[in-house]
C-alpha cells in the first residue's frame, strides 16, 4: 500500500511526513519527525507515556492515526519550555524531585499541563482523577501530585500578578 | 533521631539539589532504549510459542526469507549450544545455558511467549509478515503453570535432566524441583510442644510482573571485524557484555554497550532477552538492528516473579516470647531453575531474634515465563506470610503488634537467623517511630482498619569503579559505571562536591560505556549509593591528595602542613605565614605546571554494607456493597543509615510502598487453561493509579553505616518488603477476617464479608 502525505503543525511549526498505513501519530512523531519525547509504554491507550495535546485536547497519540493529524495542531514535550526557559511545571517536578527513572515524565507533564489549562485550581483529589491515565511505577505519584499543585499555585499567581 | 558520623559538618549531603539529569528529563531529551537509532539499522522481531510446553519439531523459514525486504531469520541453531555453567554477573547466579535457552528456545518452548525465532527486515509491516510464515511445527505437551501441582510426582517434566539439590538423599529421579533449602536452629518441634500460644496459617501469592514502563529495547551492530556495539536499556552495561558475550561464544573484547536512561526495572533489566537476539540477527543479515518489545511481550516474555505457597507456624509463650517458628515457602521459578526463594529464606526470619526454628524453601520449575529479579527478590512474599502469622500471634495474645515486634526483634549484637551478628542497624528505632507517630495514634472511622509489618533486606555492596576528571576551570566530571535508574547521579555529584569542598553544580556526573570506565557490577541490589558511592569518595579523596602534594611543592612545604578545606588547599606550616589559601579552580588552572591533568580513578569491592529494616503503617478503608479497598493513609518508617539527598530517598521509599500496595490488591499473573497469560496489558493488569493512592508519608531513621564515608545504606528495596503485609493485616482488621490469599481484589475481599455474614 501507499503511503499518505501529511502535513501538520508540531510545536507551532509546519512538519509534513509520509505515514505508511497503520502508522499511528506517536510512530510518526518518534520515526518520522525525530520527536522521541512521547513514549511507547503500553501501544494500547493505558499508561499515557505517549500523551500529547491534539487541537489543545489531551490524547494517547499511540491511538491517533497519523494521517488524521493532517491539517489539525500537535503539541508534544519538545515544545513545552519555551525560550530557553522550563515550563513551571517542568521545574516543579524537578524541585519536588518528581521522577526518578523520567519515562513517564514527558507524558505527565503533558498531562498536567493540559489539567491546568482546563483548571488553574485542582484539588488533589481532581489533580489524582486527572492523572489517573498516565502511569508512573517509580514514584508512588506523591511528589508528582505535589509537584502539580505547587505549579497551579505559582501559576495562578502569576495569572493575578 | 538523626546522628552525625564523627566528622566536619556536611555543606551538601543530606540537601535536595536538583538532579544533574533533570533539565534533560523533563524536555523529552533524554535518550531511552528505543530513542537511539543507528544508520541502515532493521527492524528486529520476534516469534513467540503459543503454547506453554511443546516439543518443537521442526522450524520451516523458507516461506518467510521470501517475503521482499527480509533481510535474516534466525532461530536457536545460530546460538551456540552451550553447556551448564554457573555465571555470576547479575543480582544473582544465572546458569549459562539456561539463560541462552530463554532467549531463544532450543528443543522445547517452556511457556507462551517463549522466544522460537527472530527476524530483521527493512520495515516493521515486512517484519510482521515473515513472522506470520515461518512455519514451527509443534508436538504439544501437557504443560503445569502452579507451584504445588508443578511438585506433584506425576507432573508434565519441564526438564528431563533436572534432580533436585539439597535433599539429605540424593534425588534419584527428576522432577520439577530444582533445589529445597534448608535452616534449622535449635529445637524447633520442642519448642512449640512447649509453646503455650501457637498460630499457624497457609498463604499464597501470584506472580507479579515489576511493571516498569519503559519496555525491554536495544539497537545492536555487528560489524563486518567483529566489533559489536550494543545500546541498551538494562541496569548494567558490563552484564549486558558478559551476557552476549557468553550466549553468543564472542570475546568481550569484542562488544562496547553503551547504557541509555533506564525506563524503570526494579529487578526486571537484571537479564538478557532481545541484545544477544538483535546481535545474532546483526550479524546474519550485515545490518544493526533494533528490536523493541511490545507491552504483551514484556508481560509474557519478562520478568516476573513468583507466585508462591506458604506455611507458617509461630509459637509463644503467653508473654509474647516467641520461642519457636516454622515456614515452609514454594516458589514458582518460571520455566528454569532460579526463584528467589532463597533469598526469601533468609529474610523470612530476619526482624527476629528466636532460639528455634525451621526453614525450607522449595525452588520449582513450571511453564511460566522464567522469574527475573524484582526489588529485594523474594522478600516480600515471605514477609507476607511472616508479617501476617505475626499479626495473628499478636491478636490472640492481645498484644499491640509493634509491642510484639519490640520484644522479639533482633537488636545489635543479634546473631541473625540468616547468619551473620547484627551490627549498627536501627531496626528498633524504626519501630518507636512508628509507634511514637502522630499516624499510629490517630483514630480510625468507619469500615477502616490499620496493619503494621515490618521488612528486612541485606543490601549488597560490590564491585564498582569511578573516576573523578578535573576541568582547568576547577569543574569535575564524575564518570561511574552504573546506569541511573532512580536519581543516582545526583547522590554521585554530592558525595564527589562534599568531599572535594565545591559546590554540587561544579560537579557534571556522567555513566560511562563498558569502554570508558572499570567494570562496575549492575545497579541492584540497593548498591549503588553505597558502593559506587564509596569509589566516588575515594577517587574524590586522591583527587585531593593529589592537589595536597602539588600544593606542598609550589609552598616548598610538607604534605602534613597543607589541609584541604572548603575546596582550597591552606597552609598551616608556621613558618610559612604568607602563603594564601589556593581554590581547586586556581590549582587547576595551572596543573601543566604542576605535573599534568588532575584525574583519578578508584576501583573496589566494597563491603560492609548496611542491612536495612523498613516498619510500615496502612489505613484501608473498605466499601461493603463492593468490596472495593481503598487504602487511606501510608507512613513507612526505614532506616537509611544516611540519606544522602533525601527527597530520593523518600521517593525510593514511595515507589515501594506503592509497588507493594498493588502487588497486595490488584496485580496477579491470570492464566487461561492452557497457559495463556489472560491480562498481559495495563489496563487487566491493574497497577496502582494516582487516584488509587493517598500522599504516602515517610519517616527516615538515620543510624549511620561506618562502612560508608557518609554513613548511606542502601535503601531502594526495604519499602517494597512490608506493604503486602501491612494491607492484608490492615483488612484483617477492616472486616475481622483474614484473607491469605493475595491479591485482595474486590471479589475476594466481597466473598469474605458475605462469608462473614453467614
Amino acid at each position: 500500500m501507499s503511503k499518505t502525505h501529511v502535513t501538520t503543525t508540531v510545536n507551532g511549526d509546519t512538519a509534513e511526513f509520509l505515514a505508511s498505513p497503520g502508522m499511528t501519530l506517536l510512530d510518526a512523531l518518534r520515526d518520522e519527525l525525530g520527536l522521541t519525547g512521547a513514549k511507547e509504554g503500553c501501544g494500547s491507550g493505558d499508561c499515557g507515556a505517549c500523551s500529547v495535546m491534539l487541537d489543545g485536547r489531551l490524547v494517547c497519540s499511540c491511538l491517533v492515526l497519523a494521517p488524521e493529524v493532517e491539517g489539525r495542531r500537535v503539541e508534544t514535550i519538545e515544545g513545552m519550555a519555551q525560550g530557553g526557559q522550563l515550563h513551571p511545571l517542568q521545574q516543579k517536578f524537578l524541585e519536588h524531585a518528581a521522577l526518578q527513572c523520567g519515562f513517564c515524565t514527558p507524558g505527565l507533564l503533558v498531562a498536567s499541563k493540559a489539567l491546568l489549562d482546563a483548571n488553574p485550581d485542582p484539588t488533589e483529589t481532581e489533580a489524582r482523577y486527572w492523572l489517573a491515565g498516565n502511569l508512573c511505577r517509580c514514584t508512588g505519584y506523591d511528589k508528582i501530585i505535589r509537584a502539580v499543585m505547587d505549579a497551579a499555585a505559582e501559576l495562578r499567581q502569576e495569572r493575578t500578578a | 533521631m538523626s546522628e552525625t558520623l564523627d566528622k566536619p559538618a556536611l555543606n551538601i549531603v543530606g540537601t535536595r539539589p536538583i538532579r544533574p539529569d533533570g533539565a534533560d528529563k523533563v524536555t523529552g531529551r533524554a535518550a531511552y532504549g528505543a530513542d537511539h537509532s543507528m544508520p541502515g539499522q532493521l527492524v528486529g522481531k520476534i516469534l513467540r510459542s503459543p503454547h506453554a510446553h511443546a516439543r518443537i519439531v521442526s522450524i520451516d523459514t523458507s516461506k518467510a526469507r521470501a517475503v521482499p525486504g527480509v533481510k535474516a531469520i534466525i532461530t536457536a541453531s545460530d546460538f551456540p549450544d552451550l553447556a551448564s555453567e554457573v555465571l555470576e554477573g547479575g543480582e544473582q547466579a544465572s546458569n549459562l545455558r539456561d539463560l541462552s535457552l530463554n532467549v531463544m528456545a532450543r528443543d522445547k518452548a517452556l511457556y507462551h511467549g517463549h522466544a522460537v525465532a527472530a527476524v530483521a527486515a527493512a520495515s516493521s509491516e515486512a517484519a510482521d509478515e515473515a513472522l506470520a510464515r515461518i512455519k514451527v511445527t509443534y508436538e504439544v505437551l501437557p504443560h503445569v503453570l502452579d507451584v504445588e501441582p508443578a511438585m506433584a510426582a506425576d507432573a508434565p517434566l519441564l526438564h528431563a535432566h533436572l534432580f533436585t539439590e539439597g535433599l539429605e538423599a540424593k534425588a534419584t529421579a527428576p522432577s520439577n524441583i530444582a533445589k529445597r533449602h534448608r535452616n534449622v536452629r535449635g529445637d524447633p518441634e520442642g519448642a512449640f510442644a512447649a509453646a503455650e500460644v501457637t498460630v499457624e496459617g497457609r498463604y499464597t501469592t501470584q506472580a507479579v510482573h515489576q511493571g516498569y514502563i519503559e519496555p525491554h529495547a536495544t539497537v545492536a551492530a555487528w560489524a563486518e571485524d567483529g566489533r559489536c556495539e550494543v545500546w541498551s536499556s538494562s541496569q548494567g552495561q558490563f552484564m549486558v557484555r558478559t551476557y552476549c558475550a557468553r550466549i553468543l561464544g564472542i570475546e568481550i573484547s569484542d562488544i562496547r554497550v553503551t547504557p541509555a536512561e533506564i525506563g524503570g526495572g526494579f529487578g526486571g533489566k537484571t537479564t538478557v532477552y532481545l541484545e544477544p537476539v538483535a546481535l545474532a540477527l546483526s550479524r546474519a543479515s550485515g545490518h544493526p538492528v533494533k528490536i523493541v518489545m511490545s507491552r504483551e511481550d514484556v508481560f509474557r516474555a519478562t520478568g516476573p516473579t513468583s507466585g508462591s505457597v506458604m506455611h507458617v507456624k509461630l509459637g509463644a509463650s503467653a508473654d509474647g516470647t516467641i520461642t519457636s517458628a516454622h515456614v515452609d515457602l514454594k516458589f514458582q521459578a518460571g520455566a528454569f531453575p532460579g526463584s528467589p526463594v532463597g533469598a526469601a529464606c533468609m529474610t523470612a526470619l530476619a526482624c527476629y531474634d528466636i532460639a528455634n526454628f525451621s526453614i525450607v524453601g522449595w525452588d520449582v520449575v513450571t511453564n511460566t515465563p522464567k522469574v527475573a529479579a524484582y526489588r529485594a527478590p523474594g522478600a516480600p512474599i515471605a514477609a507476607f506470610a511472616v508479617e501476617s502469622a505475626m499479626d495473628e500471634l499478636a491478636r490472640k495474645l492481645g498484644m499491640d503488634p509493634i509491642a510484639l515486634r519490640e520484644k522479639n526483634a533482633v537488636r545489635n549484637g543479634t546473631k541473625a537467623a540468616y547468619g551473620p551478628t547484627f551490627q549498627n542497624i536501627g531496626y528498633l528505632e524504626t519501630l518507636a517511630a512508628i509507634r511514637d507517630s502522630e499516624h499510629y495514634k490517630s483514630p480510625l472511622g468507619p469500615n477502616q482498619g490499620r496493619g503494621v509489618a515490618v521488612g528486612f533486606w541485606f543490601n549488597v555492596g560490590g564491585e564498582s569503579t569511578a573516576a573523578v576528571n578535573i576541568g582547568e576551570d576547577g569543574s569535575a566530571v564524575v564518570v561511574t559505571g552504573n546506569p541511573d535508574i532512580g536519581g543516582s547521579r545526583a547522590s554521585m555529584a554530592m558525595m564527589a562536591a562534599e568531599t572535594l569542598g565545591v559546590p554540587v553544580d561544579r560537579v557534571r556526573p556522567i555513566i560511562g560505556d563498558t569502554a570508558s570506565i572499570g567494570y562496575s557490577m549492575l545497579t541492584g541490589g540497593s548498591r549503588t549509593t553505597f558502593a559506587t558511592g564509596m569509589a566516588v569518595v575515594q577517587a574524590a579523596e586522591k583527587v585531593i591528595l593529589d592537589l595536597r602534594q602539588r600544593t606542598a611543592k609550589l609552598w616548598d612545604v610538607s604534605l602534613d602542613h597543607v589541609v584541604w578545606r572548603m575546596g582550597q588547599a591552606e597552609c598551616t606550616d608556621p613558618a610559612k605565614p604568607d602563603k594564601k589559601p589556593m581554590t581547586l579552580a586556581a590549582l587547576a588552572a595551572q596543573s601543566a605546571r604542576t605535573g599534568g591533568p588532575i584525574s583519578a580513578q578508584v576501583s573496589l569491592n566494597a563491603q560492609g554494607a548496611g542491612p536495612g529494616f523498613g516498619v510500615h503503617l496502612c489505613d484501608l478503608e473498605v466499601d461493603p456493597e463492593t468490596g472495593h479497598v481503598t487504602v487511606v493513609r501510608y507512613t513507612a518508617a526505614q532506616d537509611v543509615g544516611k540519606a544522602i539527598h533525601p527527597a530520593y530517598v523518600e521517593g525510593q521509599i514511595q515507589g515501594g510502598v506503592a509497588q507493594g500496595v498493588g502487588w497486595a490488591l490488584n496485580e496477579a499473573y491470570i492464566f487461561d487453561r492452557q497457559g495463556l497469560m489472560e491480562n498481559p496489558g495495563f489496563l487487566d493488569y491493574r497497577m496502582p493509579v494516582a487516584s488509587d493512592l493517598p500522599m504516602l508519608d515517610t519517616i527516615m531513621v538515620e543510624v549511620p553505616n561506618p562502612a560508608h564515608p557518609f554513613g548511606a545504606k542502601g535503601v531502594g528495596e526495604v519499602p517494597i518488603v512490608p506493604p503486602l503485609a501491612a494491607v492484608a493485616n490492615a483488612l484483617r482488621g477492616a472486616i475481622g477476617v483474614r484473607i491469605p490469599h493475595l491479591p485482595l481484589s474486590p471479589p475476594v475481599v466481597l466473598e469474605a464479608l458475605d462469608s462473614k455474614a453467614e
